[in-house]
């Protein structure tokens, strides 16, 4: 078998496709009106979330509900070092700030964290959401004294750029760590941790820096966010719907495949911002039942169907079968 | 020469012994064979060995160093690897990239991906896995799991290697084609280190043989003085 040829072949659609894809996005700007610009900035907001989520939780099965967490530091990284009075350093450097202070807090967490397993995990990271919430309130109140701070503006266009560039660098991250030695040797940790530390992995090492490599991409966008938001206090920053959103929207779009927690993303964040504006007492039951027919009928998520409409189609068009990987 | 050495290897479960003051060797090149009724501590002997728990009190030494204390994934690339009792194997991922796995970080030197995956291939061939390598493992009958499973240990470049009940739930047929795999592993220049329940097979193969009972080692010797022994036939017949 020439594996190099069947990589080419395998990969050139996806390329082109991504690429097309990423010229129709950057020139977005030019052709449609303000408000899809800043919709789509959301819905990019909420790809990094949750690709970043998946980068890590996917395939190791360690569920993380620390997304708020490091997309708040992120937030407040942004509100520090770019307050309405003038900022302090240039945007792309607070953006790079903010992504390292996530990393760093997420190397920290996951080198004290990562030996709890299962549900212990999940309810470690999402007590850490509360934690520095809690600890930034407590300091904004007795040490700095102010109730909020305010971000200076930034043009809906820069931060849709901003955006789009951590949006495609946490992609292409997604894409060569997934195929890296070290994304078999998570995939490995998530199926049998005892088998993977036996084979020479050194498990600890790479959970907890897979950890902080997805911390950095939501530490990074809550920067520009922050600039989106104008206005923010801990529990703006902190908000817990953050760590529960990608989570959620990985489920429905699916996680098998790169392009399944993008479109997830995007589905969820159109359809959210469509029931927030129609049906604002309500949006949150529908996305309920959405959920759960998600979970109930589509265990792969959105990725399952198109792939299972694939193979519908394709044993319509030829006879011969072979397997499918 | 010995490549792995046990002195006076001990290990409590709360207050029960699992392990005793066990001491042992494996020479370099040979087939040593640990026997002994459920319970014996066979598997946790071999925890104690690969680094999943630690001997207290007791030293474990490979190729004349100390590895007692050390992390697993140390241990395996120092050159030894094991396989389980219940086989593991990453069920999701096709075989062959379980056994890229093991070379991918099984050695200390760095290994490219295209080399992995020629070496898995090869690997695969010689422990007998004749279905496509693409399959997911979790998908593959008992007896290819655990080929995967050896394949993937000798992917480490394993000096040692450890095997809990390689045999157990085969079919005959399976069974004699496991014993000529470990023959094959000898032949590579690979030391044999296994946990055996049938006999037929573990008296066929083995140079030498330990026995355990209760955690304690009980005798040892060639597969024909064991056979003679008279306290291991009372052991395994209850006369």
């Amino acid at each position: 078998m020439d594996i190099t040829r069947f990589k080419s072949k395998g990969l050139l659609i996806p390329a082109v496709v991504s690429l097309v894809l990423l010229i129709l996005l950057a020139t977005l700007p030019l052709y449609l009106a303000g408000y899809t610009v800043v919709l789509v900035t959301t819905i990019l907001m909420y790809a990094i979330l949750t690709v970043s989520w998946v980068l890590f939780s996917g395939p190791s099965g360690y569920m993380s509900l620390a997304s708020a967490a490091f997309f708040g530091i992120g937030i407040y990284v942004g509100a520090v070092l770019l307050p309405n009075t003038g900022q302090l350093v240039p945007l792309l450097v607070a953006v790079l700030i903010g992504g390292i202070a996530s990393g760093l807090v997420a190397l920290g967490v996951g080198a004290l964290t990562l030996r709890l397993r299962g549900i212990y995990f999940a309810i470690f990271t999402f007590g850490l959401v509360i934690l520095i919430l809690e600890l930034l309130n407590w300091w904004e109140h007795t040490v700095s004294h102010r109730r909020g701070r305010f971000v200076m503006l930034v043009d809906n266009d820069t931060i849709f750029y901003v955006m789009l560039g951590i949006f495609v660098v946490t992609i292409l991250t997604f894409f060569f760590f997934r195929r890296s030695k070290f994304g078999l040797a998570l995939q490995g940790i998530g199926q049998n941790e005892e088998a993977a530390a036996h084979s020479g992995v050194n498990v600890t090492m790479v959970k907890v820096l897979t950890f902080a490599l997805s911390a950095v991409f939501a530490g990074a966008a809550g920067v520009i966010w922050a600039t989106r938001l104008t206005y923010i206090d801990p529990y703006v920053a902190f908000s817990v719907l953050y760590s529960f959103l990608p989570v959620l929207m990985a489920i429905f779009g699916g996680m098998g495949q790169i392009y399944g927690p993008v479109i997830g993303a995007a589905i969820f964040a159109y359809l959210q911002e469509q029931l927030q504006t129609r049906f604002p007492e309500i949006y949150m039951l529908i996305f309920g039942f959405v959920l759960i027919a998600t979970v109930l009928f589509m265990r792969e998520g959105l990725v399952g169907v198109v792939q299972w409409v694939v193979r519908k189609l394709r044993r319509g068009g030829s006879a011969v079968q072979n397997a499918d990987t | 020469m010995q490549i792995l050495e046990g002195e006076k290897v001990t290990k409590y479960f709360g207050g029960l012994a699992a392990v005793l003051n066990v001491d042992f060797h494996v020479d370099k090149g040979e087939v040593f064979g640990l026997i002994g009724p459920n319970g014996a501590g066979k598997t946790t002997l071999f925890n104690l060995i690969s680094g999943a728990f630690v001997p207290k009190p007791g030293v474990i030494k490979f190729k004349g160093e100390k590895i007692s204390g050390l992390k697993p994934h140390k241990i395996c690339r120092m050159g030894m690897a094991r396989t389980f009792q219940e086989v593991k194997i990453f069920g999701g991922v096709p075989a062959i990239q379980n056994v890229r796995l093991g070379a991918l970080f099984g050695t200390p030197k760095s290994v490219s991906p295209s080399e992995a995956t020629k070496e898995a291939e090869e690997l695969l061939d010689f422990v007998g896995f004749s279905v496509p390598k693409t399959i997911p493992a979790g998908g593959l009958t008992l007896a290819n799991q655990k080929r995967v499973e050896v394949a993937r240990a000798l992917a480490t470049k394993a000096e040692l290697i450890l095997l809990d009940e390689l045999m157990a739930g085969l079919t005959p047929t399976e069974t004699a084609e496991a014993m000529g795999l470990v023959q094959k592993i000898r032949d590579r220049g690979v030391t044999v280190f296994m946990i055996e329940h049938v006999m037929k097979a573990i008296m066929g193969v083995c140079d030498r043989i330990m026995v355990l009972h209760h955690g304690e080692k009980i005798a040892e010797g060639t597969p024909k003085e064991i056979a003679a022994s008279k306290k291991v036939i009372e052991i395994y017949l209850g006369e």
